[in-house]
């Protein structure tokens, strides 16, 4: 080996700061923050501005370190998959060692921020939602069942729920709605990747339903999800957070998710495979509208009721 | 003249301790804004001090 070839090697393995915050996934912690505001703001207590943001950005770095965990924990599945290939682990610009510091240094100072911020029931529910998505998820349910994404999806399905106990300091009906409705959207958005991602999971060795029970029974079970989820989605209208906003976007939007269901239900994967899973990509898009609307739905009519526009 | 060539990666270090210094200084000022709003609210202040207010 030559000082040239050494000193490449250290040049590749010096991480910038936009390594680690990548290390967060900004991209997931996007909608933990969307979600958990939302929550935050449906609450029938007011929050002083300066704590509901304090609070917010702990339930972001909450997520961010549950993820910089999840990435040290899937080093080696995320560099065989080629959506993961590039993340800073695989792509040798951060040790797991470094993420593994990382990850539980935040996830500690999230939950006693938030707690501090807030109140003790959410930072306990913080501290239980990351405990949920690295320890049942990532290392236990993930690498053991085709049940992964469905058990699993609860992790994600928190953060309106703390949001909600932010405001409150406990959880309501109105928040356990709002935790089923990403809890019970998860599976199908999910799966609908699964099925254009192709041999990715199955390259890993990870169960996903599609590699266990093949493409046939995850159409199928998409189409039994998404038909469980309206219900859910439509029963919340009815609710404290809900009102005619939120109904009106409930309805138009599951009744195209039950289309775009259907149609991925009766294809074959030899028509799938014909078109590039344009269907399977376009349901996949409208997944994430969906979730989205229904959220941004829920925050007009909190936004909206004090100006009797809002609720029923 | 300087002879001193920065390389990439001093840029790179620069980056990270500039992304840290900013991250440290956010958080003083939360905790600061947090002390503040929690104090003029009175969530310190001993329950048997409230009463008597």
């Amino acid at each position: 080996m030559t000082d040239a070839s050494i000193n490449t090697h250290t040049e590749t393995q010096e991480a910038g700061f936009g390594d680690y915050f990548a290390l967060l996934k900004p991209r997931v912690m996007s909608l933990v923050v969307f979600t958990a505001l939302v929550g935050l703001l449906a609450a029938p207590n007011a929050v002083h501005p300066m704590i509901a943001f304090a609070s917010i950005l702990f339930i972001a770095v909450g997520g961010g370190a549950s993820g910089a965990l999840n990435m040290w924990w899937d080093a080696d599945i995320d560099a065989v998959m080629k959506r993961t290939q590039g993340r800073p682990i695989p792509a040798g610009k951060v040790t797991r060692d470094e993420a593994f510091a990382i990850g539980l240094t935040l996830s500690v100072f999230s939950c006693i921020m938030l707690a501090l911020a807030a109140n003790i029931f959410a930072g306990l529910l913080l501290a239980f939602t990351i405990f949920f998505y690295v320890v049942i998820y990532t290392m236990w349910l993930k690498r053991w069942t085709p049940q992964n994404i469905v058990i699993g999806g609860a992790a994600g399905a928190f953060p309106p729920m703390i949001g909600w106990a932010v405001a409150t300091g406990g959880v309501s009906i109105e928040s356990v709605l709002m935790f089923t409705l990403t809890f019970m959207w998860t599976p199908p958005h999910f799966w609908a990747l699964c099925l254009f991602m192709k041999s990715d999971y199955k390259d890993a060795g990870v169960p996903m339903l599609h590699v266990t029970h093949g493409r046939r029974v995850t159409r199928n079970h998409i189409l039994v999800y998404t038909l469980l989820l309206a219900v859910v989605a439509i029963g919340m209208a009815f609710t404290g957070v809900g009102g005619p906003i939120y109904l009106t976007t409930a309805l138009v939007l599951n009744g195209l998710f039950i289309l775009g269901a259907i149609s991925i239900w009766r294809r074959t994967e030899e028509v799938a495979e014909a078109d590039n899973y344009k269907r399977e990509k376009s349901f996949f898009g409208l997944s994430l509208l969906y979730l989205f609307l229904h959220f941004g739905a829920i925050l007009a009519e909190a936004t909206l009721a004090p100006y009797g526009l809002g609720g029923w | 003249m300087s002879f001193k060539v920065e390389h990439e990666i001093h840029h790179r270090r620069f980056g990270r301790n500039v992304g840290l210094a900013l991250t440290l200084v956010g958080f003083i000022a939360i905790v600061f804004g947090l002390t503040v709003v929690k104090v003029t609210r009175g969530d310190y202040e001993p329950e048997q001090a409230r009463i008597q207010n």
